[in-house]
This record gives structure tokens, sequence and C-alpha cells, in this order.
């Protein structure tokens, strides 16, 4: 059990070292991050003086190990726009976008489960059909064009929800039920095909050569098998909901972290794009590495390390 | 010996996307108390799915039993088990029929203890406490031949050697002191050692119990030294039904002589090739009105592709299903 | 009672001879009863003949502008007419044709990307798998790392450096999704590797190539299909969700995303230029998501044996 965390944590590190690298690199594809930061009108000089600050006349190499000494003490350098550090510019909209991606997985869970568990143990009845028509819904409907219908619809015409902002209680609920879309369609099809997949198994026939009663086979030998690859489903989807809210706090104008990574590009301000990138996969590794440990501690074949 | 178990003419069907696999046609047989009884054949002859059928642990869909009675003899007299509520089943199930399936690696829950899964049979069928089950529990797994049972009832099964598998599934097996033992293919998937200590655990417990069991297999070598009778099938029917000793001494279908025509004999010393069967088992999505072995019989005359036989006494207790044997004489 | 060893294990059923008929009938009476599917083929076929004959469908070019006529309402509300069904955008260019025109850009996005991905991911996973040990965790180290980052952050990040050009967002793609693939196959790989017939293959003495060609890599064509179902499905997603963020093809190319954020502008009082886009992505996503189930189904035999 302790290997296994270790073992984990060890990847988890070399994971984020690999992600510095390309956060690293990836800004200097183009061959000249000036170019790329700066407005096509300034002048040579202009150019040059910015290379010269930015410190990227120097090779780069030292560019590089400049960049990860920096950054294990937490400096991702100067934002351009705001002439301040990057990073607590990006901590500052960490708690909306983590409430948002909260009660959006809150919502999804509520969706997906039940549909997903009543479908998974009724194959081919109406709820099962109604489930399977979520999940194709969750998987085809784009948010950004959902949350445009839901501003028409629910702000503008029926002025039930704010259109935008932060400000009200009732303000996350359109958002946050955008986000919830995709993740409970996941949720929903990955809940109802395992339930499918352990209803059959060799052990579940065991349970009812006992001659226990449905309810006990149930809960006992099929929903507590269900819920551990449910648990890291549900991990792996709430990073993807912390990474993936762009479209929607953009939409939305939610003061999180995707909102300024839409304003960052806009204002080319690739330091704070950069920063961004780099902090969010870290939150990502770091609850990757939670779901692992939720695992573990749920499945005793991991516990008791196999 | 009184009866305990009657089974008449059992039908059961898969609906699969194939077609509708025929896969029980007309099984009939009954089972004494305490007595062993062998079904042998190859996969897909039905042995597993008229016992499951029988049983009620056919999935359905897409499995359905369509016709038949399973007649079960207690001292209040029979109860069909086809005919019985899900609660009504659930209380035979269990404690009054134990199972013992082919693959301990996926028969046991992976998550949970296996004294759990144990006691949870227990507290079931005889209403005992969570702690008296545990004792009892206890108690099993040293009589199935697990040793340190205390520690053994907190592990999970894959800290568990196949075998010591197998031995927790027999304990589940005869927790609740049934009547009946189905075995299905209880050796099956462990080694070959490992093959004969099960095979001496469930005839020991048997003795101790006496309890009627049903073996199913495919290793008529096994059946030997194991059964009082034999059941041999063969695309879905039963072909030839005889006591051990007799089925060996004066095998009559053409199908129980190439199966034990397969088999490695040690008394004969000439190194003999092994004979084998030709052809492989029909399709059981064809509905057929002839003899099912009539592909693979060397045998088969015009007869065998008119009709499909019935099991008819060929002597005192051995019945066999073939034209070729009364018409021909074998 | 000749020949071959009799093994009452053995279900020689599973090889009846089937002609190549029978198994397109086969196919054909599997498609028929999976309602889901047919439907799902037949959304992905419109779209993929909308696309190939936009240019027959409608006369109009999708870039002609009309500024009298803009923003003129779909032929069935008020002030529409059926000359331009979907109505016109804010420059009086016709939805209809932009639309059609949009499937375009989309599906050349979805095919060349995922054609890259898994070119490339076939070869990287099919080695990592083949060769194993030292070759598959120097191959598998980064793989994990990019599989292990949040996907459209690191895709709106890359995009927004290199610019708006279709190349680059078909590079983008077919790069950036390529991991998934080269995890697919290795799997597959690794699993058909070790399946009794490839073993005696190797133990019979035959070659690297032969093995990969004869046996691998027609095991693997089941699964790469219906991944890249999914996985084009979800390009066209990421397009046009990069093309609403302005990140995608050049704003003068008439393609879903950018369609969008266009309409976005104009959402309170024009809502059909918001309306049609999406529909256009939700119809393309759903058809081949629904085939893309399909043909899972039809291509992993255990699952077909399990359903109804």
């Amino acid at each position: 059990m302790l290997r296994y965390f270790v073992s984990k944590l060890l990847i988890s590190v070399v994971l984020l070292l690999g992600v510095l690298t390309l956060a690293f690199f990836m800004l200097r594809m183009t061959g000249d991050p000036v170019a790329l930061m700066m407005s096509r009108d300034a002048s040579p000089e202009e150019m040059e003086a910015f290379r010269e600050m930015m410190g990227f006349n120097r090779p780069v190499s030292v560019q590089f190990l400049d960049f990860l000494s920096k950054a294990a003490v937490g400096n991702f350098g100067n934002s351009l726009h705001y002439a301040t550090p990057a990073l607590p510019l990006v901590m500052e909209r960490l708690s909306a976008t983590v409430k948002l991606a909260v009660i959006g997985l809150l919502m999804a869970i509520l969706i997906g489960v039940p549909l997903g568990l009543t479908g998974g143990l009724n194959p081919g009845s109406p709820l099962d059909s109604l489930g399977r028509f979520w999940g194709l819904l969750g998987q085809s409907v784009p948010n950004f064009w959902l949350a445009l219908l839901l501003i028409l619809v629910f702000a503008v015409r029926l002025h039930w929800f704010p259109s935008f902002g932060a400000d009200q209680a009732k303000s996350v609920v359109l958002p946050a039920f955008v986000l919830s879309l995709a993740v409970s369609s996941q949720i929903l099809r990955m809940t109802r095909s395992t339930v499918l997949e352990v209803r059959g198994e060799d052990f579940v026939r065991t349970a009812r050569s006992k001659g226990l009663n449905q309810a006990t086979i149930y809960f006992k030998h099929i929903l507590r098998n269900v819920a551990i690859p449910l648990i890291s489903v549900i991990g792996v989807q709430f990073g993807y909901m912390l990474g993936g809210s762009i479209y929607i706090e953009t939409i939305f104008a939610w003061p999180g972290m995707g909102q300024l990574l839409s304003q960052a590009i806009g204002w080319r301000d690739f330091p704070l794009v950069q920063a961004l990138a780099i902090f969010t996969s870290v939150v990502v590794l770091a609850l990757n590495l939670a779901t692992d440990l939720a695992y573990a501690l749920l499945d005793p074949r991991i516990r008791y390390g196999k | 010996m009184a009866v305990i178990l009657e089974v008449k003419d059992l039908v059961t069907k898969f609906y699969t996307l194939d077609g509708v696999v025929n896969a029980v046609n007309g099984v009939s047989f009954t089972l004494d108390e305490g007595e062993t009884l062998a079904v042998v054949g190859e996969s897909g002859c039905g042995k597993s799915v008229s016992m499951m059928s029988v049983m009620g642990l056919i999935s359905s869909p897409p499995g359905k039993v369509e016709s038949g009675e399973a007649l079960y003899y207690t001292s209040q007299g029979a109860r069909d088990l086809l005919k019985l509520s899900a609660n009504e089943m659930n209380e035979v199930r269990g404690g009054q029929i134990g199972f013992v399936f082919q693959d301990p690696q996926t028969s046991l829950n992976p998550i949970l203890k296996v004294g759990e899964q144990i006691s949870e049979s227990l507290m079931k069928h005889l209403g005992i406490s969570a702690r008296d089950a545990r004792l009892r529990a206890l108690e099993l797994l040293a009589e199935v031949g697990i040793s340190d049972p205390e520690l053994r009832y907190n592990a999970y099964p894959f800290q568990m050697s196949g075998g010591m598998r197998q031995r927790v599934m027999i304990a589940i097996a005869v927790a609740c002191t049934p009547r009946i033992v189905i075995a299905d293919e209880p050796t099956t998937a462990l080694d070959v050692t490992i093959q004969a200590q099960i095979v001496n655990l469930l005839k020991q417990l048997r003795a101790k119990m006496g309890v009627a069991t049903i073996w199913i297999t495919h290793d008529l070598g096994l059946v030997a030294g194991l059964a009082d009778r034999v059941l041999v099938m063969y695309g879905g029917k039963i072909m030839e039904a005889a006591p051990v000793d007799l089925l060996y001494d004066n095998p009559c279908h053409p199908y129980t002589v190439g199966l034990l025509g397969a088999l490695p004999r040690l008394d004969i010393h000439e190194a003999k090739r092994l004979v084998s069967i030709d052809g492989a088992p029909p399709d059981a999505t064809i509905p057929i009105n002839h003899c099912p072995f009539a592909w693979r019989c060397i045998h088969a005359f015009e007869h065998c592709w008119n009709e499909n036989p019935v099991l008819t006494n060929v002597e005192e207790a051995h019945q066999v299903a073939c034209f070729h044997v009364f018409e021909k004489g074998g | 009672m000749v020949s071959k060893t009799f093994s009452p294990k053995a279900d020689s059923r599973l090889e009846i001879k089937t002609t190549f008929k029978d198994r397109l009938a086969f196919l054909a009476r599997l498609l028929w009863r999976d309602k889901g599917g047919t439907i799902g083929l037949i959304m992905f076929f419109i779209v993929v003949f909308a696309a190939v004959f936009a240019s027959v469908i409608t006369a109009r070019d999708p870039l002609d502008q009309d500024l009298i006529n803009s923003k003129m309402p779909p032929a069935w509300e008020e002030g529409g007419a059926w000359e331009q069904p979907f109505g016109t955008d804010s420059l009086g260019r016709d939805m209809f044709s932009r639309i059609l025109s949009g499937a375009r850009v989309s599906l050349t996005v979805g095919f060349f990307g995922v054609l890259i991905a898994a070119t490339l991911g076939l070869v990287i996973g099919a080695i990592a798998g083949y060769f194993g040990g030292r070759v598959d965790s120097i191959i598998m180290g980064p793989i994990n790392l990019i599989l292990a980052m949040p996907y459209l952050l690191f895709v709106v990040f890359i995009a927004a450096i290199l610019g708006r050009s279709l190349l680059n967002v078909i590079l983008i793609f077919g790069i950036t999704d390529s991991p998934i693939f080269a995890r697919v196959a290795r799997g597959e790989v690794l699993r058909i590797r070790e399946s009794a017939y490839v073993e005696s293959a190797i133990s019979a003495g035959a070659r690297s190539g032969r093995i990969i060609f004869d046996h691998i890599i027609p095991n693997l064509i089941g699964p790469l299909i219906t991944l890249a179902t999914f996985e084009m499905s979800a390009m066209i997603f990421y397009e046009a969700g990069l093309g609403f963020l302005g990140l995608s093809v050049p704003p003068d190319v008439p393609s879903w995303g950018n369609m969008l954020a266009e309409g976005r502008k104009y959402l309170v009082n024009d809502h059909w230029l918001t309306t049609f886009p999406g529909l256009a992505i939700m119809f393309t996503s759903m058809g081949m998501n629904l085939a893309g189930d399909w043909l899972r189904d039809v291509l992993d035999p255990r699952l077909r044996r399990s359903r109804k």
C-alpha cells in the first residue's frame, strides 16, 4: 500500500517535470517568443529591449535551468498585462473555478449515477432508454453552444437566472449545469456498462446460488464492485472540469482560471498563459494522485499490495 | 433409496442475436438421496445449463426455461422448483442445495473477505447472528482443510491460491448442510495435484454428510472412482444413463464408446494411438428432428436421420437413446 | 474415427467457415437490429454528402456578401424566404451554404486529424507493445505524460502560439491525439502478442515483420476503427471549440466554430446565427457517436455475445 502510493507519487513528480519542460518548449516552438508576445507594429529597438528584459537572448539551456529553478519556488515570471507575478493572479482565480467544478460535478453525479444504475440493472426499460438518450446528448451537444442557448432561453427570455457574472447565488446554476452535461454523460455510460458487466460476473451467480435476496446481491455484491471504478472516473472527470471550463467561464464571464486564460490569450500575455497551463496541470496531477489513493483505500487488491 | 430430485422433460433455450440456441432439449433424470450422479459431455452439450435451469440460475434474458418439471422431494412432499417464487427459490438455493462452480478465480467476490462470503449464507439460511455465523464459518474453513482459519477468515480471494479458493467455494456450498450439492466442473480450472485433493475433499464431505451430489464434468476418467451413476449428454439430450460399472463394462451409445475410447488407459500396455471422435458438436441454433449425434456417428443409418431417438432400457437400470443399438444390435 | 485428437473442451463450432458474402449479410443483419447504429450511419452519410456536394446542393457562394439582405431570419420565421432557408448572417451571407461549407472544414479536420493521429499512434504503440521492455518504457513515458495533462488547455495553449490556419489545426489534433491511439494500439499488441497463435508463430521462427503484418495489424483494425470514429467526432467538437475562441481556421473561412463565435455577438436578436451551426455540430457528433457505439459492439465479439 505504502509502496503503491510512493510509486504513484514518484510518477506524479516525473509528470510534473514533464509538464514544466513541455510548457517551456511550447512557448519557444515558433522560434521567437518575442514576436509572439509583442504587437506587430513594435519597433526593432522595442523588441530588442523586450528580449533583453525577458532574458530570451540567453542560450536556451540557461533559460531552461533558470525557468526550472524559479518554478521550483513558485515563480513563473510576470504577467505582461498586469506587470505583476503570474502565479498569484492564477491562484486568485482558483476558488471560482473550483466552486464551479464542484457544483458541476455534484450535478453530474446526481444525474449520471442513478440513471446509470437503473439502466444497467434493467436494460431496455423506459428509464434505461432515457438514460441512453441523455448519454448520447451529453456526448453530442457542444457545451459552448448549449451555454448560449441556455442564456437565450433562461436568462434573456425567461429571466430566471442571470446571464453572466458570479455575484448572485443562483449565478452558478447555468454554468455548472452546462459544465456537468458531458461529465454526467460519461458517468452515466460508465456506471451503466460497469453494472452490466459486474451483473454477469461469476461471483454474482455464486451470490445467487447462496439464495441471497435481490437487494443484498445489488447492494453488497454488485454496487460495491461498481463503486471502485466509478470513483476513478469521477476523479478524472473532476480534473477535466477544472481544465475544461474555459468556454463556459468565458461565455458566462465567470471569474475563474478559464476566463483568465481566454483573456490572457487575447492580451498575448503568454507568461500568464504558461503559468495557467502549468498550475492547472499541477492541480489535475494532484487530483489524479488523490483518486489513486481513494481507489487503493476502496480496493483490497491494491490495499494489500497485489 | 428415496428419490430426492426428479427432472422431467426439461427444455431451455437462449435467445441470442445469432439465433435461438436450443441448449437443453428434453432432459429427464432422477437423483437419489446420498447418490453421486455424474453428468458427462463436451462443452456446450447442455450439462451445466440443465442444472442451472433446475436451480433458476440461468440469466434471463437471454436464457429461458421453456418447459419441464423439477420435482424436489422433502418430508412434506414434492415441490416443482421451476414454479417456485423468487423468495421460495432463495430458501432452497444455498440452504437445501449448494453449488461449487468451475472457476474459483472468478466465482468469489474479489472485494469481500472470504469469511464474510461464507457467513452471509449462514446468516440468511440458519437465521443466526453475525457472531455465531463467524464461529460456524471458522469451523467450516477447518473442515475443508484450510489451516489457520482465524487468519484466512479475513483474507481476500486474491490472497489465496486456486486450490484454497475452491476449498472456500466448497465451504460455502456445504455451509448450511444441504441435501444436494451441484459441482460444476469443480476441478477443471485447477492444477492436477490440486484436482486430486479437491476430489478427495468432496468425497470425504459426501461420506460424512450423506449429501447427494451432481458432478458435472467432461472427464470420464474422473467419474470412475467417484460416481454411482452416469448421464452422458450430447446436443442438449441424455444419450446414455447407467450405473457407473455397467457404463464402463457395457457402453452402448457410439458417443459413449467414443468418449471411453478417447481415454488414455493404463491397463493396456501396447502404445496405442488415442482414438478420437471426428467432427464437431452440432450448431445448436438449428432445430433438428433426428439424432443430434448422427453427423459424427460412424454407425448412423437412415432411421437416425428421420427420427430423434428416446432413452430406452437396454438392460436393468441402463438406458440408451440410439437406433443403432436396438435395431442393428450395437 | 480417425485423425485429430479428440478434445472435449474445444468448441469447434466457432470455426465454421464463412464466406465474405455471409459475413456482409451478417453485418447487415446486425446493423438492422441496432436501430441506433443505422440512424447514426445515415446521419454521418448525410454530413459527408453535404460536404462533398455542397456546391451542387446550393448555388449560393458561402462567401458572397449582400449587406442589404443581412441578418435575414430562416424561411419559416417572419421576414424569411425559402431562397435562403436558414437566413443570412450579419454580412448577408447565406447561412445554409455556410453550414454546408462548415461540414467540409469539420470533416477535413476530423479526417486528416484522425489519419495523422491513428498512423502515428499505431506505429508508436505497435513498436512499444511489440518490443516491450526498455523500448516500451522509453516510448510510453512521454505518451503517459500527454495523456495525464488537461487536454483542452494544452490544445488551446498550442493553438494560441501557432496561430490560425487549417494546417496548424490538423497538425495540432493529429499530434496531440496520437497518444490515445498509441495506448490502445499498445494494449492490443500486448494482448495479441501473448495469445497462443502468435507465440506459436514466433516459436515456429516467423520473422518480426511477418508477425506484425500477418497477425497483429489485422487484429488491430477493429479497435482502431472504433476509436477513430469517436476521436473524429471529438476533433470536430474541439475544432468548433477552438473556432469559438478564435483559435482555429482563419476568420474568413466558414467553419461552424467561427460561425458560432460570430453568432454569439447577435445572440439576443438573431438566434439563428447561433442555432444552426450548433445543430450542425450536434447532428454530426451524434451520428458519429451512434455509429461508433454500433461499431464497437460489432467489432468486439465479446460484447456482441452478451447483448440481447
